[in-house]
């Protein structure tokens, strides 16, 4: 797994932004960026060059699956890995996901290991 | 109120919280709730619609958040502050889901919507419905805590 790409991690909750972010240093990941709902996150998006997006679903302003939405419509995203960590885990929720392009999806409440399984398998 | 809709939410909680705060969590007997005064020292409160209107509540008794968020964020955090405010609206978050989804399998669809926290001695949870409260206790090594579900007649 290359850990040198640049993750954007999007949640509203600072609590949730940071327990991502320590995972993913724990994997070794060193360049990180955050948004806290999905209109600032495509901002990021815009005016950087991310590699991987982890965001939320259920969020103020743009929700995840739109800002999914909006990536996969988008020239420059289209193929990145998006990673959705939600408690939106009702099946028509996943299913909407994934017919919208998502690359795997994660049920919060989570363990560190599922994630890195995930992420070892969108980033291969 | 249909006590079917109770159980998720007691299932829900006891997971969440062993899984991302690494603690063994212990459910008391569920008890009808007469006032509004809150069991604890902060509150989270989410809003639910679907095949019932309602709200649940998740209140910690300050020793407890302490060591759940201490635990969930990998620092000492020691005392309630943003940091807690913002922990306990995503695991009232992060239940709401859990709950849901068994509830969703159930064929009793909910959405939820995005919590409000509260903070303090002695503050009130306003639920917005005028169904039963059902306050349900847990323990742990390190302090209390209570949900309450209320949900229209």
């Amino acid at each position: 797994m290359d850990t040198s790409i640049r993750v954007l991690v999007v949640d509203d909750f600072a609590t949730m932004r940071r327990i991502l972010k320590n995972i993913l240093k724990q994997l070794d990941f060193k360049n990180l960026v955050e948004a806290d709902d999905g209109t600032t996150a495509w901002e990021v998006l815009e005016e950087q060059s991310i590699d991987l997006i982890i965001s939320d679903w259920n969020m103020p302003k743009m929700s995840g699956i739109d800002l999914l939405k909006k990536v996969r419509a988008s020239d420059k995203y289209k193929k990145t890995p998006f990673l959705m960590v939600t408690a939106e885990a009702q099946k028509q929720n996943v299913l909407e996901a994934v017919q919208a392009g998502v690359s795997n999806y994660v049920v919060k409440p989570f363990t560190a290991e599922a994630i890195f399984e995930k992420l070892d398998k969108i980033l291969k | 109120m249909d006590v079917k809709l109770v159980n998720p939410f007691i299932n829900a909680t006891i997971n969440v919280l062993e899984t991302m705060a690494f603690i063994d969590v212990k459910a008391g007997k569920p008890y009808l709730k007469k006032d509004s005064v809150a069991v604890g020292d902060v509150t989270a409160v989410l809003g639910l619609t679907g095949v019932a209107n309602g709200t649940i509540s998740v209140t910690f008794e300050e020793k407890c958040i302490l060591t759940v968020v201490s635990n969930m964020l990998g620092e000492t955090i020691k005392e309630i502050n943003n940091d807690i405010a913002d922990a306990v609206g995503e695991l009232t978050n992060m239940i709401s889901g859990q709950a849901r989804r068994e509830l969703g399998e159930m064929g009793r669809v909910l959405k939820a919507a995005i919590p409000s926290v509260i903070a303090g001695k002695n503050h009130s949870i306003i639920h917005y419905t005028t169904g039963p409260k059902i306050a349900i206790p847990f323990g742990t090594d390190n302090g209390n805590f209570t949900i309450e579900v209320c949900f229209e007649r």
